[in-house]
């Protein structure tokens, strides 16, 4: 087993003629929290959804795993892949969005049941126990039967990252996950994380919390205009950036 | 808790003001019209006697009635199944990338939401007349015939309005469906692919339940269209009920009685399918809203406390 977990070579992503992502090359290890810093417009977020093929890159190579992401090489020619391999793959990769995006039908215990019930085919005793293992652990003990409309912006977040480790994924990614809330509610959600690093996760993190950033990241990576401008270890890049495009925006969001 | 602190008379709270209410004749005015034109009307209804309540009172459970009655609904039920069944695949074919797929539903929609329905179910009916000796042959396309069953056999009155029904429903069912599906965010299918879900699990367990809030309310209403289209079929002699009653005051001149009769039994199949609509319209709602276990009587009565 390899320790790598994501590795991406050149990665390209245009939408029309706007292309977003110009050669992106950087390697995620087990175990290794990644926070991609950057403007708005950077880049981050849509390389984070082509970690899990939500988008498709247009050139470059990106693996999870030591598998690509969406297609099969085979005899030097590359093979897009069928839905239902893209969907396989998927179940091993969280997903927690700046939307937080729960299902509004069901409640909090229903959404983290879910996926395991219907795409793992787990028995429901066995995912509704372990579903409320992981409410308890996002401290959402009291919030089972609760419908998301009936949660703080917080909490929902929360109720996603519980939905997203029930799956037992080897990776996790974030996108901006505590951008949509209200700052006495950044931190309920940002403690999560931390654990959850703690715990051994491979994490992708993308997001505008510097703090988090040095305190909890193995790595940090900022970009702009679609390109890694320098990528290290939290003390280096935070604090003794080499480039002046990061000083300039670490001097405006601190 | 909260509202009994605030409301409690304190030593430094003031008491609430009561002011009088500013005076509005015109509202005084206007009931006051409404009132007497209605009870005018009502009077000529109940006390003119060419009416003749009693025969109305005679024919509202004659036998000839009550089986039209059963064959409106079961006409409207069948054909709004069959409407809404072609409404979801057409939707969901409209939906897709295919091209051809989305063209054939396009065209669908075209031509069946923009032709009268009473055209398409006279069309259904004389459709026999297109097959040579009347024999339907079914089989491969292009290729060998399987079945060669008899037009006249499986046409019959009932399956030519039910095709006529039924068909130009699902082309106006499926813009509802379809409305309905994209009135779902895309992060809602965006999250569940990110759980792993194929596109047909997210359609019948993400997407799909929660269109229902948006396609409900307009089913309610076309269901209700239907048994009153469904009528139409009396044109193909479809012994609905107002075919039945026009033929009973064919022959006794009775007509305005008959009329009554039937369009009370028209409410009361309305007025059921308002009730049913209600359930289902806040079972689908549950997670939209925080406060919504309501019956219908505590909401009728709280909608009038709180436009007062």
């Amino acid at each position: 087993m390899s320790d790598v977990m994501v590795s991406a070579e050149g990665v390209h992503k245009r939408f029309g003629q706007n292309e977003v992502l110009k050669g992106i090359t950087l390697t995620v290890n087990r175990g290794e929290v990644m926070c991609l810093l950057g403007p708005s417009g950077s880049g981050k977020s849509t390389f984070l959804r082509c970690i899990n093929h939500l988008e498709q890159i247009n050139a470059g190579r990106l693996s999870v795993d030591g598998e690509l992401v969406g297609y099969r090489e085979a005899n030097g020619k590359l093979y897009e892949l069928h839905e239902r391999d893209v969907a396989r793959k998927r179940q091993q990769i969280g997903m927690v969005f700046q939307q937080f995006n729960l299902f509004p039908h069901m409640t909090a215990i229903e959404n983290v049941m879910l996926a395991p019930v219907q795409v793992l085919g787990r028995r429901r005793d066995e995912s509704r126990q372990r579903a409320c293992q992981l409410l308890d652990r996002v401290g959402l003990a009291d919030k089972y039967d609760a419908y998301p409309v009936a949660l703080s912006g917080g909490q929902q977040q929360r109720v996603a990252i519980a939905r997203a480790l029930a799956m037992d994924p080897k990776l996790m990614l974030f996108d901006e996950p505590t951008s949509a809330l209200d700052p006495e509610l950044v931190g309920d959600v940002l403690d999560v994380m931390r654990d959850l690093a703690r715990s051994g996760m491979t994490m992708v993190v993308v997001t505008h919390e510097i703090g988090f950033a040095r305190e909890v990241a193995d790595t940090v990576v900022f970009m702009d205009g679609g390109v890694v401008v320098e990528a290290g270890p939290p003390a280096e890049v935070l604090g003794a950036p080499k480039h002046e495009r990061t000083r300039s925006f670490l001097s405006k969001v601190l | 808790m909260e509202e009994n602190e605030l409301t409690q008379p304190g030593p430094g709270r003031p008491d609430d003001i009561r002011a009088v209410p500013v005076r509005r004749p015109g509202r005084w005015i206007a009931a006051a019209i409404v009132l007497i034109c209605s009870a005018s009307v009502l009077r000529f209804i109940v006390t003119d006697p060419a009416i003749k309540w009693h025969i109305v009172g005679r024919y509202m459970f004659d036998s000839r009635i009550l089986h039209g009655v059963i064959a409106t609904l079961y006409l409207s039920v069948a054909a709004m199944a069959l409407g809404i069944v072609l409404g979801v695949i057409t939707a969901i074919m409209r939906l897709s990338p295919n091209p051809i797929l989305k063209s054939f539903s396009w065209l669908y929609v075209f031509f069946f939401r923009g032709t009268p329905l009473l055209v398409q179910i006279t069309f259904w009916y004389a459709i026999t007349a297109l097959f040579p000796n009347n024999i339907i042959s079914i089989g491969i396309p292009f290729g060998p015939a399987l079945f060669h069953p008899d037009a006249n056999a499986i046409i019959t009155v009932f399956v030519a309005a039910l095709l006529g029904l039924g068909v130009n429903e699902g082309a106006y069912y499926a813009e509802i469906v379809r409305s309905g599906i994209i009135s779902v965010p895309e992060g809602q299918s965006e999250a569940a692919a990110s759980l792993g879900m194929g596109r047909i699990k997210i359609m019948r367990l993400i997407v799909l339940p929660q269109a229902m809030r948006v396609i409900l309310p307009p089913t309610g209403n076309e269901f209700i269209s239907m048994l009153k289209n469904s009528s139409l079929a009396s044109t193909i002699a479809f012994a609905e009920l107002y075919f039945e009653g026009s033929s009973i005051y064919s022959v006794n001149y009775d007509t305005i009685q008959l009329l009554i009769v039937e369009s009370i039994w028209y409410l009361a199949m309305t007025s059921v399918l308002y009730v049913g609509q209600y359930y289902l319209e806040r079972k689908f709602g549950q997670g939209f809203s925080r406060s919504q276990r309501a019956t219908l009587r505590e909401r009728w009565f709280s909608m009038g406390a709180r436009t007062r």
